[in-house]
């Protein structure tokens, strides 16, 4: 991946956990994955056109979601809540947004948020292309950013399709 | 002060309805995309709106051109994770009034609206 992209994402997510819920995040430098496994309990999915193509998959555990959209309320919020999805929705739409809005000299525009709750759900994604994932922990657990670029305007879609286990 | 705030996101407008509060402003609309942000806006005739960007069903961008089409001048902030150059200044065009990039501290928000309903007065 372009590290310019790279800078992007770890820019975005740094940003998003220090301004809206004071905490600080490690991220690891980004591994590439040809597996379509999401890894995790409840991912957020943005999918991106114009400019550059392509997914932004946020994935958490369960116990690890809760503590992010608890602080990001200001309430407590469990996964039983109406506003769960919501909440984690709204972060992607965030780490996503602000991430793309740091792509150098590009156009990109972001999807409207999609969640997905299940344990052991998988994301598939466009297969040409490989899943660049950030490794990342704070002080309300692991998680995961996966992300899935193409930087031209070819035809064909890179939003993923989600599928519970 | 009556606030109309536009967002797609539930948790998004419980956070920006704290703010407010936090200022003293009670009297909020809440509006879930552009469509029911007119609707909301002619029915509570807010003194400011706040409005999210990427919304389903009608964007905030295009709420915004329809409301200054229509000749309605109540300011607005505009409160989005579109942070490029090139975005702010389709909104300024749009006729936005001020502009706050998600995320955001509380601070920031107040300071943007002191400053939109300042320059209104
Ligand atoms: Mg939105």
């Amino acid at each position: 991946m372009d590290p310019a992209f790279v800078e992007a994402f770890k820019f975005a997510i740094s940003n998003f956990f220090s301004t809206m819920l004071s905490t600080e995040v490690e991220i690891a430098d980004p591994s590439v994955s040809s597996s379509f496994e999401s890894v995790f309990d409840v991912s957020g999915i943005i999918g991106l056109s114009g400019d550059v193509q392509g997914s932004v998959v946020v994935s958490f555990p369960t116990s690890t979601a809760e503590a992010v959209v608890t602080k990001f309320a200001g309430m407590p919020m469990s996964q039983d809540d109406d506003d769960f999805t919501d909440a984690i929705g709204e972060v992607t739409n965030m780490i996503a947004g602000g991430a793309k809005s740091n792509f150098p000299d590009t156009s990109v525009s972001i999807s409207c948020p999609s969640v997905v709750v299940g344990h052991g759900h998988k994301v598939f994604r466009r297969h040409d292309l490989p899943v660049i994932e950030f490794a990342c922990t704070c002080d309300c657990g692991a998680f995961a950013v996966q992300v899935t670029l193409k930087k031209e305007t070819a035809e064909g879609s890179g939003n993923p399709t989600a599928q519970a286990a | 002060m009556k606030i109309l705030l536009i967002d797609d996101s539930r948790t998004m407008r419980n956070i920006q309805k704290n703010v407010l509060q936090q200022i003293g402003i009670q009297e909020v609309t809440e509006a879930v995309d552009g469509e029911d942000g007119m609707k909301q806006y002619l029915s509570s005739q807010p003194t400011l709106i706040l409005c999210d960007w990427n919304m389903p069903n009608v964007d905030g961008i295009t709420f915004v051109q329809r409301l200054r089409a229509a000749g309605h001048k109540t300011p607005v902030i505009m409160v989005t994770t579109e942070a490029e150059k090139a975005k702010v200044v389709e909104a300024i065009k749009a006729g936005v009034n001020g502009y706050v990039v998600k995320p955001f501290t509380p601070d920031l928000l107040k300071t943007r609206i002191d400053e939109v309903m300042s320059k209104a007065a």
